[in-house]
């Protein structure tokens, strides 16, 4: 295993059970800065479970993750967490379907700009021209700008995942966690997410990804977990896990590699 | 559904304060052409529009539905008569301790109602505003002078008028600076209120603020993990509702000093509810619009009764005219509240939106285009693009 980098999140001793269902048994898991890291498994693996106990939808029973310092499994609010520096892209997109598409975007800016609460009822949205101008160029970077100013509820199933990824992306948050984020689109808009994700890498973003598509794992991940029944069987770079015995037996069996 | 914020432009919104302020204080001129054309009437569309237009602000951009904003109507009621009382017959004071006594019982109230969502938040806010009700009838009657309600009395202090020397004798009107706020007068210190409220929730609706509301009602969820607490932004949205309450009781109050426990009931509550929805929920006009053609139609079908069915139907042989006069004598009169349901029915079955969706849906036919706010693009300050 390569020498431990700077690590973003640790999660240590994470168990968590769902009546008699152990979702989570003795998680430990460290981030590194800068580096995505994917976490992969079947289904009902605990994947998504993991990543809601990061967020604050989840308490864990017992064990702590932590995050620059904090503990989030200590009372923290999904608002606080977010607040500190994390953003999620959700299994099935959250979005606000009343509100136009730029609007969807200048929501998450205004949390990163002015904090949980901001109570200014005396001034116009159109004279906030820099967020404006922000969220216009990152939904240009991703082919959104078009249109921007139309209901976001209209938009279909791989636009709203990308709207969502727009979302976390215009708060530039510490920690990315991305729930299957090409799950649902066409292999075009798969390959265009990927490049995309890509150059947030070069940016030095540290990303956590949960994905059930190889292509996509293995284009992009720089460390993989493999979660099986709550627990993680194997953990490595790319070319360690495609060999991994265990994992060919638990879970890539009946993937293509 | 159509979008709830526009960015709209400096421009247009100049466009829509100048003309709703020149209809409001021409109300006197354009009422007389729907025989609304007197005092008392178009009183109660300022007072009822500023209600709904403040309850608006929560209903309609936050999507919580207050079951309990009568409480807030009867607390700027009270206290206005309390001014009266205790201060001056001068109206200023009254509406500000009117306004920050209805924000602050809202903010208790409002604390508590909103650790609940949904149906759960509704039944809360009824449960308190009954409560207050059956309150002020009973253990508070000292303060509201329970069934009798709360008047001005010659013996009262008013140390203030009493220190000017302006203590009006026998039974005293609220008054602004020696204008008597009776008839006209009173009219137009409410459309002023009016013109005031509509431009503050002109501003809500245009902030980011605002925004954020509409994007708690739309997915409060995603509102949480975006990094909001929404707590307090519903709070506000509250207290500011209930403020509007507030000040809407206190002008009851003015152009009538005399204020009673009726105010709180729950039929109040569900009244600016129906005026809201029938209006067009979280839209600019659409509350104005529903307390005005709820006050309107009120006004014209509870003074009929049999006797005008009776003369309307003269021209039939009698046997018809007594059977016309049976079936419709039950939606007139004291039972107008029975054509308002049929109504309210026939606007949520095929106007969901209420009545601006109707307009909005005319303009397109006559335009021919989909005029709707949200196909357009948002402007900045100063232009460049």
């Amino acid at each position: 295993m390569s020498a431990q980098g700077n690590s973003v999140l640790s999660i240590s001793g994470v168990n968590k059970t769902f009546g008699g269902l152990q979702a989570l048994s003795d998680i430990n898991l460290n981030i590194e800065e800068g580096k995505t890291h994917a976490i992969i498994g079947p289904n009902g693996a605990g994947k998504s479970t993991l990543l809601n106990t990061c967020i604050g939808l989840l308490k864990p029973d017992n064990g702590s993750i932590n995050f620059n310092g904090r503990d989030l499994t200590k009372g923290m609010t999904p608002h606080e967490i977010n607040q500190a520096g994390i953003s999620r892209v959700f299994q099935t997109p959250q979005i606000f379907p009343e509100l136009s598409i730029l609007q969807n975007v200048m929501i998450p800016a205004f949390a990163k700009r002015d904090g949980s609460f901001k109570f200014n009822p005396f001034k116009a949205l159109r004279q906030e021209k820099q967020l404006r101008d922000e969220a216009m160029s990152l939904l240009g970077d991703l082919d959104m700008a078009e249109g921007s100013h139309h209901h976001a509820g209209n938009l279909a199933r791989g636009n709203k995942r990308r709207l969502e990824l727009a979302m976390c992306l215009i708060q530039h948050p510490k920690l990315l966690l991305l729930d299957e984020p090409t799950a649902g689109m066409a292999r075009h808009d798969t390959n265009r997410t990927i490049e995309l994700l890509k150059k947030i890498k070069a940016s030095g973003m540290t990303k956590v990804i949960i994905e059930h598509d190889m292509h996509v794992v293995f284009s992009l991940a720089d460390k993989i977990s493999v979660l099986a029944q709550g627990a993680i069987i194997a953990e490595g770079l790319p070319e360690e896990i495609k060999g991994h015995p265990k994992v060919r037996e638990a879970y890539l069996g009946s993937a293509e590699v | 559904m159509h979008q709830l914020i526009v960015p709209g432009s400096n421009k247009r919104d100049l466009t829509i304060m100048a003309i709703f302020t020149a209809v409001v204080l021409s109300a006197p001129l354009w009422g007389g052409l729907i025989g609304a054309g007197y005092p008392d009437l178009l009183q109660k569309f300022a007072i009822f529009g500023l209600f709904a237009v403040g309850y608006n602000i929560l209903f309609g951009l936050t999507g919580y539905l207050s079951f309990g904003h009568a409480a807030f109507l009867g607390v700027g009621s009270y206290i206005t008569v309390w001014s009266f009382k205790l201060l001056s017959m001068n109206a200023i004071p009254a509406v500000i301790f009117a306004v920050i006594f209805s924000g602050l019982f809202a903010l208790v109230i409002g604390f508590l109602s909103l650790r609940r969502t949904g149906i759960y938040f509704s039944i809360l806010t009824l449960a308190f505003a009954q409560m207050s009700y059956n309150m002020a009838y009973s253990v508070l009657t000292p303060v509201t002078n329970g069934e009798t309600g709360l008047r001005v009395l010659n013996d009262d202090p008013q140390v203030i008028d009493r220190a000017l020397g302006v203590v009006q004798d026998g039974a005293p009107l609220g008054d602004f600076f020696g204008i008597t706020l009776t008839g006209w007068a009173g009219f137009y210190f409410c459309a002023v209120m009016l013109i005031l409220g509509f431009w503050l929730s002109l501003k809500i609706f245009r902030s980011p603020f605002g925004m954020k509301l509409v994007a708690i009602k739309s997915n409060q969820t995603r509102m949480e993990y975006t990094g909001f607490n929404p707590k307090p932004y519903l709070l506000t949205a509250f207290v500011i509702s209930g403020m509007y309450a507030g000040l809407a009781g206190s002008l009851m109050a003015i152009v009538d000093p005399l204020a009673g426990a009726e105010r709180m009931q729950w039929t109040a509550s569900g009244e600016v509810v129906l005026m809201t929805i029938l209006g067009g929920v979280g839209t600019l006009f659409g509350p104005i619009i529903g307390a005005a053609t709820i006050k309107y139609l009120e006004n014209i079908f509870s003074a009929i009764n049999d006797t005008v069915l009776t003369n309307a139907y003269s021209f039939m042989p009698d046997w018809l005219n007594s059977f016309f006069v049976t079936i419709t004598s039950p939606f007139v009169g004291e039972g107008w509240h029975l054509t308002l349901g049929v109504l309210f029915m026939a606007i949520i079955i095929f106007l969901p939106g209420g009545l601006m969706e109707g307009f909005r849906r005319i303009k397109m036919k006559f335009s021919g285009t989909d005029n709707d706010s949200n196909a357009e693009p948002m402007e900045s300050e100063g232009g460049a693009k």
